[in-house]
């Protein structure tokens, strides 16, 4: 059971619900999902199109709501949280990565990177770390191999670039969780393995990351896989 | 200071915005150029008006005018808070040069030069004795003729440059007025004989107020002749004292003392023969007195003003459609924002920032290119007029010499902030639902 290793957790989801009203009906995406995510942990959720499974990913990242059950973050449940405590929890704790990398086109490369460090801080606040969020980001930006591009607008980059500029983005604030959603979907093989290296190395490091695809292959990478069918947690397997 | 850099970003690479901010800067010089020069004439006419008036006027539309006015220009002149005291007499006659037998209808106006040009500015309205308004009925080719001051657009006409063509000197021209003189109780005198009283008068000079319907209609007379011309009996009358106040003292303060010392004067004067005539007398300020001439125009520019009100309601339409659609082009930066941890108020806070950019910045070029117009708007019209004979205001018929084009500071704040207050009206309801969105939605992933 999934629950015999919550002591250990950072994240948990239990009974979780959602659905959407689409037109007239009430289509249900969650039906009860339950899950935890230890410390350090690489975390697959493998689904086919239309399982739940970015809905989830949502949830566990303070994105969305469930209509039901319980999400807590090393045990205290993120529906106690004021939406002040929920911001700064997207701004800190979480690191999310999209299948369309999401860069604002009118920053450069660099400033997309420290972005997260800005919009957490007040314009006096920044003022007096803004040294030291820029010699982050571009640390970053060298580790991932963008140090050359750091000036660079967004849609001068490939899509390989764009999203390990995305991952710099989402790693700026030293996240406990990376939440990844279809990292590597709008990738090319090769250049989807090499995001795919990426996070291996930064698990590696201890990151805890959790990881929506619906590629089989690429879930393999992954420490552990847990399979969403029909709006439950349906398999879990682990390498 | 994502609130200071994307807003500034979103100025400088979204071209829709420029839409936003030329829209915003051309409102904001039409209604600066319209209220200047709205604001300008209107200005200007009441300085006329003023000038014409003096602070104050006690008087009566009776042309009967009440008796012992001496006595009360006495009492007046002896108040410390008085610079000038007028007494004047107003009648209608008719006019005719010695040479011709055309009658027009005008206006007499009896004064004393030198009381009057210290009372009002009719010494600044004379051309040929501006700086000699007490021997301003003394003809210069005969100083022993009885004068006469006319109503500048009784004798000369402006031309296209609203410019009249004065001689060296005023020409040799008698002019016949007749009256009906008119007892104190308001019967004409010598009734069943010839009542008409006419005499003859000496060009002297013009007065030119800039009032069209003064200048066009007035006839200033000296006060004793005039008296004589339209006053019968053996009692004195006037119909106005026109009256002006020390510069220390405000026009209510002035008006106020005035009213007590007609008071005081009309209890002294109760059991008087001819108190009676006293009982129709008001005291006025300049305002009240040429309130028929000023109201039409106020209600001019509060109309131009409401009209220019409907200018910026425009204005507020056209940013929110601007806003409405760079915002529609922004969820994804939204939603994107949102996923960093900025909250509803801070998205609010940033298109709200934005707008105030777009506002500032059209309200800037707005009001740069609207004062650099009026710097020049003179010359402009001079050369559409020397060029395809455009006027603004046809001199000929319009008393307006140049176009106001002084520019005042607190217009100019006004409309600034009020651009600004217009962007930010336009970008709240499209920032407060850009706010309101929620991050999933505004991502566009595939909620399943």
């Amino acid at each position: 059971m999934e629950s015999m290793s919550k002591d250990n957790s950072i994240l948990t989801a239990e009974g979780i619900h959602k659905s959407y009203r689409m037109g007239a009906t009430q289509v249900k995406v969650l039906k009860g999902v339950d899950l935890a995510v230890k410390r350090g942990e690489f975390v697959a959720i493998v689904g086919a199109s239309g399982s739940g499974k970015s809905t989830l990913l949502h949830i566990l990242g303070a994105l969305d709501k469930p209509n039901k059950g319980v999400v807590t973050f090393e045990k205290r449940d993120l529906s106690g949280f004021s939406n002040g405590e929920l911001n700064r929890f997207r701004n800190k704790t979480v690191g999310f990565v999209f299948q369309f990398y999401h860069l604002l086109d009118e920053l450069t490369v660099l400033e997309n990177v420290y972005l997260p460090a800005m919009t957490g801080k007040s314009v006096l606040g920044w003022l007096a770390c803004r040294g030291w969020a820029k010699n982050r980001a571009r640390e970053l930006l060298s580790q991932l191999g963008l140090a050359e591009r750091a000036k660079h607008k967004p849609y001068q980059l490939s899509g390989g670039e764009r999203q390990r500029a995305a991952i710099g983005r989402a790693l700026m604030n030293e996240p406990e969780l990376l939440l990844a959603d279809e990292p590597t979907g709008n990738l090319d093989s090769a250049t989807g393995n090499g995001i795919l290296e990426v996070l291996e190395k930064l698990n590696r490091a201890g990151q805890t990351v959790v990881m929506v695809t619906h590629d089989e292959r690429i879930a393999q990478r992954a420490g552990r896989i847990v399979t969403l069918a029909d709006g439950k947690i349906e398999h879990r397997h682990t390498r | 200071m994502y609130k200071i850099i994307l807003p500034i970003r979103y100025l400088l690479k979204r071209r829709i915005t420029y839409f936003a901010v030329i829209a915003v800067a051309l409102c904001v010089f039409i209604v600066l150029v319209v209220l200047t020069v709205m604001a300008g004439l209107v200005n200007e006419f009441k300085q006329k008006n003023h000038r014409f008036a003096g602070d104050c006027v006690v008087g009566t539309k009776s042309l009967v005018g009440f008796a012992y006015y001496e006595d009360f220009v006495e009492m007046l002149q002896r108040e410390d808070f008085i610079e000038g005291v007028s007494p004047v007499i107003k009648c209608p006659a008719l006019i005719s040069r010695r040479d011709s037998e055309k009658k027009k209808q005008i206006e007499i106006m009896g004064i004393d030069p030198a009381m009057h040009s210290r009372a009002t500015g009719f010494a600044e309205t004379l051309h040929y004795h501006k700086s000699d308004a007490p021997n301003a009925f003394r003809p210069a080719y005969d100083p022993n003729l009885p004068g006469c001051i006319l109503g500048i657009d009784l004798e000369l006409q402006r031309d296209a440059q609203s410019q009249y063509s004065y001689d060296a000197s005023p020409a040799p021209v008698g002019f016949s007025i007749s009256c009906l003189p008119l007892t104190a109780k308001g019967a004409l005198a010598q009734a069943g004989t010839d009542v008409i009283d006419t005499k003859t008068f000496y060009y002297s000079d013009n007065a030119h107020t800039g009032l069209p319907k003064v200048d066009g209609s007035v006839v200033y007379l000296p006060f004793e002749q005039a008296q004589q011309l339209c006053m019968a009996g053996a009692e004195k009358r006037a119909n106005e004292i026109h009256i002006r106040f020390r510069p220390d003292v405000t026009l209510e303060q002035g008006c106020s003392k005035v009213e007590a010392v007609w008071q005081s004067f009309r209890q002294q004067r109760a059991g008087a023969d001819l108190a009676y005539l006293l009982d129709n007398v008001t005291v006025q300020s300049w305002k009240g007195y040429r309130r028929e001439s000023i109201a039409p125009m106020e209600q001019e520019q509060t109309v131009m003003s409401v009209m220019f009100g409907f200018v910026a309601i425009t204005t507020v339409f056209v940013v929110q459609v601007v806003f409405y659609m760079i915002i529609s082009h922004k969820t994804k930066d939204i939603g994107i924002l949102r996923s960093l941890g900025v909250s509803d108020f801070d998205v609010l806070e940033l298109f709200c920032g934005f707008a105030l950019l777009v506002g500032a910045l059209g309200s800037g070029i707005g009001l740069l290119a609207g004062w650099a117009f009026l710097v020049k708007i003179n010359r402009i019209e001079d050369l559409l007029f020397e060029r395809f004979g455009f006027q603004l205001w046809d001199r000929t018929i319009y008393a307006i010499g140049e176009i106001p084009n002084r520019v005042e500071l607190n217009v100019v704040v006004a409309i600034f902030l009020s651009a600004i207050a217009a962007c930010l009206v336009g970008a709240l309801v499209p920032s407060w639902k850009a706010a309101k969105q929620r991050p999933v939605e505004t991502l566009q992933v595939n909620l399943l």
